[in-house]
């Protein structure tokens, strides 16, 4: 791969527009009658009654006639030489019909390695040696499920143990290299860097003030209850590969199969079902799929395989795993001047992080967060270790999360430092509304905002004043409460396509709608909902545009032989690019009736304007034609020279990205005793502009909301010095149930997004960025006057209890 | 390996099979009866995604061997809405937006439908402790915890109008 | 993950499953509830050739008083005693144990019987059933003996039972007038096993505490009595002071080993907190009546 030295990061100017000062208002904005149900009307979701029936059909629902099932072999080492593969003893067994081994998949022409989207390269099956524990090792097909799981058992392999890295700084000093198959020997990947030191070292030196903490955002795992899987079936008779997966980008993964496999593209079909949750962990390729889709080509049948929750625990790709350290710099007023950060990626043993392909540390340069500074500067290092590769944007737009939550814990420090309220030290460094769009000290451009509105609104849904004098109380009682706030800028909606590729294609987005004869219409898309509700968003778009009631469109992903090319569903960006797509394509649809209805109603174009269902002659609205009747008449009875039919393609590629913000406010009581945390309550509020389905929307953030509490206090993915996983099960992997769940309580703001041609701007991510800083800054706050500054996440209770002792405080 | 043939009913049906001792009922219910909306999320017995009715009883039918349902009844979320009218919970799982992949909530409603059979009024914590074996990735609960409340209202009302 | 192939039978009477037992020796395995056994199958952590389920066998799933004591079957799943009024009036520290185990599907089928048999010192029924002073009925092929609870846990995943025995029944004494317990558990979520927890039953003689037994929850390699900390308690008040020794005591004779739940150095920690607070608890229900 190429090693991106030095490296600076790759915005160019904006197009004119694409950022503006926008108002900031509470109220949804509603322009349709209930009937047509278009955007801000709290639909219900159409997608429910085939899952609230058990009718959801997922991946491993599929069941093909004569389908076969692959199960795999996975190492028990982190690092280890392979000397022997025996898989006889398997073979021999009654219903087994191959082992495919590494070397099979070099004999097919070199499938044994395999590309990742950061244009390094990831072990499909090994040859020489495992990089890392629970690493494929061979792929076993039988024709039951049962008889594969007791094949794997049979095949012996014989391992010469290796020294195994697992601390990415032990890694920088390159006694164990990972990858022995690259030309350097050496485990650093890249180096990256955004900002400018020399003006910001500038800044640091004439500080007043300036703060330095070191931070740890461990290693995770998105946990989608659906686990991953794939039916891969193969005709030698027509040629075609027909694949069910859980993919939340079926067009790029049909590309890249076309490229690694050579199968003509349009021979390949990949069909992503109903998938049961993604968040980022069904966008990588993982060596199963690529075994699942040879298994198939040998053997000429469907083969079935679906991972199950150890495998996809140990083995699928990880997310965050970033080693920071963060300077901030303050000047005699108070004022955050500068940011100073350093910070280390922990890739495992191949880079394979689903970041756009210019940017190795994804979007982490926007560490600056909502906070207006003279100069910020950051260094990232990415470097091997042996643990699986990974990286994924688990709900999350590329490394925001980790800057999101760097910037909140060095804004909360800086204000208890200073004696500082931390919401008014916050009001006090915000961006103003006036000065957007702003250009943030790393180069993003702003698209809208206004920070004091949410951290005021949030304020008062928790009457925080009120909490503060609570808490003096309770401190004089020696009982331990907590106040945490996180005000966070998002950006999402990757993107515009100057800047953003993935292996080379353009992260634009795609709709193609169809109205049929009746007025009736389904509409395609390019990206793949996992549960987001697209199914109802997208409808409620068209219907916006169009007057279509959205029970009327009928709305389709997923499939690469009918869906337009899209790049897919993560990093929050289906809103802000395949539904900008659907509108724009809705408008193309109108551009078309409305030479429609000026032929029917005999009347200049000039002449008719736009009433939510219809066109109508200004002046004499009875004279009107609506969607459903120019529908008709665009296949009855359209203009001489016009082409039939009313539909319309569009292809998306946004001016900007969209800055989604938001203020969060958590009470926590601790366990002086135990160290347990209980968050008491947690208001989220959030501005993610206009609003398509408020109710959608309000799930998504609570979702989000408990996926940021998890890393916060309960999820780790641990390993042990040898690399061994010992969080490899839901066993040990604490997914939080209903009971560590709070109860949420949200708000908004809303201030749209001026470029985005619906004003929206993406919401599925922000609250699990947010999350977790607002629940550390309220555990450290319960603890300050103790003297405590900082606590690791996850915060078990371990670590709250040793700080207590360490502080003096026992019960 | 030994086989046995089982008879249970099944939503309602009666079913015989000839069965592989080791079948878990989950794979039972989804392979050989091709009753898919049982799922699987897990390997440790952990996440109730496989959550089915035992003699009545909200079990993880990922723990339990198809054998062991010899002679006893499964009821499966297929059974819900049979004769076309959606359950009280199915309802509110739609109402109340309790749902987004939809992968967790077969399990859910299953396990909220016995919860509402001991304890037809539950408080919110009573609802937050009756589902926690199973685990949700989506929803971060609220809405679900809406829902269920949702369906005990409607079914309370429902039993006064009768006895009224 | 699927378990590997077995034989599997289903006696409908408890001698067709002591001959069943007797037959196959140590290749066959009990199944009651299955949640210790079939999670362990799936990892292929335990192969049995043989399946012997008892749960076809009637009467062994009850909850009754008799003799001086509550007689609870080995099949009696952890939902009845959470739902039992019986349970819930005179044995605090039975419902609240029955009610932290695991989670409301897994106790659906969760028998108290596998519960001791599996002697895991991280289930939740031994410390409680050693706080309660309790007894187990085994029943073999040469009829039934019992067995002290204090006798029963032998080893890791070791109890007094022979490979051919049953655990037919569970006997707890009832709490004399003013006797009280408390069960209090700390685990990571629910679920979980316990970080530790500490089960505590004693009778209250005016101020003082006459009789005590503190069972301790995952923090040995075998479910233990905080005989130290009961010694600490007996003949006293409880007193902030006399609870702190007492805790200190547990914490003291426990032998944890650190894991993810915390390091042994934290586990002790809280097993001197949950002792204490336990203590309390009980304390306040022994005045209370139970
Ligand atoms: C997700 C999960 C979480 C759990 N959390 C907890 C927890 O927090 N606390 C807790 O205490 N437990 C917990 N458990 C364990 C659960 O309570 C088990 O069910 C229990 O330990 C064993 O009971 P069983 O009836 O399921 O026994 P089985 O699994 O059927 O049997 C367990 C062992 O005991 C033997 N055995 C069973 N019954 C008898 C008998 N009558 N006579 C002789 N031998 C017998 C079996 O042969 C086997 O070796 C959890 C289980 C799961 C799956
Ligand atoms: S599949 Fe997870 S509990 Fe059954
Ligand atoms: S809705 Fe996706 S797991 Fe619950």
């Amino acid at each position: 791969m190429t090693h991106l030295d030095d490296r600076t990061e790759p915005h160019s100017p904006l197009p004119e527009g694409a950022s503006a000062q926008v108002a900031t208002t509470d109220e949804i904005r509603i322009r349709t009658p209930e009937k047509v149900c278009g955007m801000g009307h709290p639909m219900k979701r159409k997608e429910d009654p085939r899952f609230i029936q058990g009718k959801g059909r997922y991946v491993d629902d599929v069941k093909l006639p004569g389908m076969l099932y692959m199960d795999i072999v996975r190492s028990p080492y982190a690092h280890a030489k392979i000397k022997k593969i025996d898989a006889s003893a398997a073979l021999a067994m009654d219903g087994v019909l191959a082992v495919i081994t590494g070397e099979d998949l070099k004999a097919a022409g070199d499938l044994h390695w395999m590309p990742t989207l950061m244009s390094d390269t990831q072990m499909v099956l090994p040859i020489e040696k495992v990089a890392y524990y629970a690493q494929e090792i061979c792929a076993v097909v039988a024709t039951e499920r049962y008889i594969a799981a007791d094949a794997i058992e049979k095949v012996v392999v014989d391992y010469e143990p290796l020294e195994a890295v697992v601390d990415p700084h032990l890694a920088l000093e390159d006694k164990v290299i990972v990858r022995d198959d690259k030309e350097k020997k050496t485990n650093h990947i890249w180096h990256w860097e955004a900002g400018d030191k020399a003006a910001t070292d500038r800044v640091f030196a004439e500080a007043a003030h300036v703060i330095e903490q070191t931070m740890h955002i461990p290693r995770i795992h998105v946990s989608s209850i659906e686990t991953c899987g794939m039916v891969a079936n193969y005709s030698k008779v027509t040629e075609q590969m027909q694949i069910y997966m859980t993919s939340q980008a079926p067009h790029a993964h049909r590309t890249v199969f076309a490229l690694v496999s050579g199968l003509p593209e349009q021979k390949i079909q990949i069909i992503s079902p109903d998938i049961g949750g993604g968040f980022g962990g069904k966008v990588p390729v993982y060596p199963g799929y690529v075994c699942c889709a040879v298994a198939s080509l040998v053997t000429g049948k469907p083969v079935k395989w679906i991972e199950d929750r150890s495998e996809n625990l140990q083995a699928d790709s990880f997310a965050r795993d970033y080693h920071i350290t963060a300077e901030m710099a303050a000047d005699a007023n108070g004022k955050i001047t500068g940011l100073r950060v350093k910070t280390l990626a922990d890739c495992g043993a191949a880079d394979a992080a689903a970041n756009p392909s210019k940017f190795p540390a994804g979007l982490y340069s926007i560490c600056t967060g909502s906070y207006d500074m003279k100069a910020a500067h950051i260094a990232v290092d990415g470097v091997y270790t042996n643990k699986p590769p990974g990286g994924v944007a688990y709900r999350c737009s590329f490394r925001v999360t980790e800057a999101v939550h760097m910037i909140e814990r060095m804004t909360d420090i800086m204000a208890h430092d200073l004696g500082e309220d931390p919401a008014d030290f916050r009001l006090k460094n915000f961006i103003r509304p006036d000065q957007f769009p702003y250009k943030s000290p790393t180069g993003w451009e702003y698209d809208s905002g206004n920070y004091k509105a949410a951290l005021d609104e949030a304020m008062k849904l928790i009457d925080y004043r009120a909490l503060r004098e609570e808490q003096a109380a309770k401190r004089e009682r020696g009982e331990l409460m907590g106040i945490g706030i996180s005000s966070f800028t998002e950006v999402v909606g990757a993107g515009p396509s100057r800047d953003f590729d993935i292996l080379g294609i353009k992260m634009f987005d795609s709709a193609e709608i169809r109205i049929h004869p009746t007025g009736k219409a389904i509409a395609r898309f390019g990206t793949k909902s996992q549960g987001q509700g697209h199914e109802t968003t997208y409808a409620q778009i068209v219907a916006e545009e169009l007057g279509l009631p959205a029970a009327d469109v009928q709305v389709e992903e997923g499939d690469t032989d009918t869906a337009p090319y899209g790049l897919g569903t993560y990093a929050s960006r289906s809103t802000p690019t395949a539904g900008a797509a659907g509108a724009m394509a809705a408008r193309k649809i109108k551009a078309k009736a409305k030479k429609i209805a000026a032929h029917l109603l005999e009347v200049g174009e000039e002449d008719l304007e736009w009433n939510v269902d219809k066109f109508q002659v200004k002046g004499s609205p009875d004279q009107a034609k609506t969607i459903q009747e120019i529908a008709f008449a665009a296949y009855t009875n359209h203009p001489q020279g016009m082409e039939a039919g009313l539909e319309a393609t569009d292809y998306y590629d946004p001016p900007n990205l969209t800055f989604p913000f938001g203020s969060y406010i958590c009470v926590v009581d601790i366990d002086s005793g135990t160290g347990e945390v209980h968050v008491r309550r947690f208001v989220a509020v959030d501005d993610c502009g206009n609003i398509i389905n408020p109710l959608i929307v309000e799930g998504q953030i609570h979702g989000g909301l408990t996926q940021g509490l998890a890393p916060a206090l309960f999820e780790e993915i641990v390993y042990d010095e040898n690399g061994q996983n010992l969080t490899g099960t839901l066993a040990d992997y604490l997914v939080p149930t209903a009971v560590e769940s709070p109860k949420w309580e949200t708000g908004r703001t809303i201030t749209p997004s001026p470029h985005h041609p619906l004003g929206a701007k993406g919401v599925g991510e922000s609250p699990t960025v947010g999350a977790p800083p607002a629940i550390v800054n309220a555990v450290v706050d319960a603890m300050w006057h103790l003297g405590v500054r900082h606590v690791e996440i996850p915060m078990t209770p371990q670590r709250i209890w040793a700080q207590l002792r360490e502080h003096g405080v026992t019960d | 390996m030994s086989r046995h043939t089982i008879k249970l009913t099944v939503n309602g049906e009666a079913v015989e099979k000839e069965v592989e001792s080791r079948l878990l009922l989950v794979h039972f219910v989804r392979e050989v009866l091709d009753l898919t909306g049982t799922h699987i999320g897990c390997d440790t017995t952990s996440c109730g995604a496989c959550t089915v009715l035992l003699d009545g009883r909200a079990v993880k039918s990922c723990t339990v061997f198809a054998a062991q349902a010899d002679g006893r009844s499964v009821e499966t979320i297929e059974a819900l809405a049979a004769d076309g009218t959606l359950h009280p919970l199915q309802e509110g799982f739609w109402e109340k937006h309790g749902l987004q992949c939809g992968y967790c909530t077969p399990g859910m409603i299953l396990s909220a439908k016995h919860l509402l059979e001991k304890n037809p009024d539950p408080t919110e914590e009573e609802i937050r402790w009756g589902i926690s074996g199973n685990l949700c990735r989506c929803t971060g609960y609220n809405k679900i915890v809406e829902a269920i409340r949702y369906a005990a209202d409607k079914q309370r009302e429902s039993t006064e109008e009768v006895s009224a | 993950m699927i378990p590997g192939s077995f034989d599997y039978h289903a006696p409908t009477s408890l001698d067709d499953a002591l001959a069943l037992l007797t037959e196959h020796g140590g290749d066959a395995k009990i199944l009651a509830g299955g949640h210790s056994l079939i999670p362990a199958m799936r990892f292929r952590l335990a192969v049995p050739e043989v399946l012997v389920d008892i749960g076809r066998i009637p009467d062994l799933e009850y909850i009754r008083e008799e003799d001086g004591h509550l007689a609870v079957g080995g099949m009696t799943r952890e939902v009845a005693l959470e739902d039992s009024d019986l349970v819930n009036a005179k044995y605090p520290l039975l419902a609240d144990t029955a009610r932290v185990i695991a989670d409301p599907l897994v106790r659906n089928l969760a028998t108290v019987g596998g519960n001791l048999a599996h002697a895991d010192p991280a289930n939740d029924h031994p410390a409680t059933m050693l706080a309660y002073g309790a007894s187990v009925v085994a029943r073999g092929p040469n009829g039934s003996r019992t067995i002290a609870i204090d006798d029963f846990f032998v080893d890791l995943f070791e109890s007094a039972l022979e490979s051919n025995e049953i655990l037919t029944e569970i006997r707890i004494p009832t709490p004399p007038a003013h006797g009280g317990g408390a069960y209090l558990k700390m685990e990571r979520k629910v679920g979980d096993y316990a970080v530790s927890a500490v089960a505590v039953q004693l009778v209250l003689d005016g101020g003082t505490v006459s009789s005590a037994r503190i069972g301790l929850t995952n923090v040995n390699p075998v479910p233990m009595r905080a005989k130290n900390a009961e010694a600490e308690l007996v003949g006293k008040a409880a007193t902030d002071d006399v609870l702190e020794a007492a805790g200190r005591a547990a914490a003291g004779e426990c032998d944890p080993s650190g894991d993810l739940r915390g390091s042994a150095e934290y586990k002790r920690d809280v097993t001197r907190i949950l002792t204490k607070r336990a203590i309390r608890k009980a304390v306040e229900r022994a005045k209370g009546g139970n």
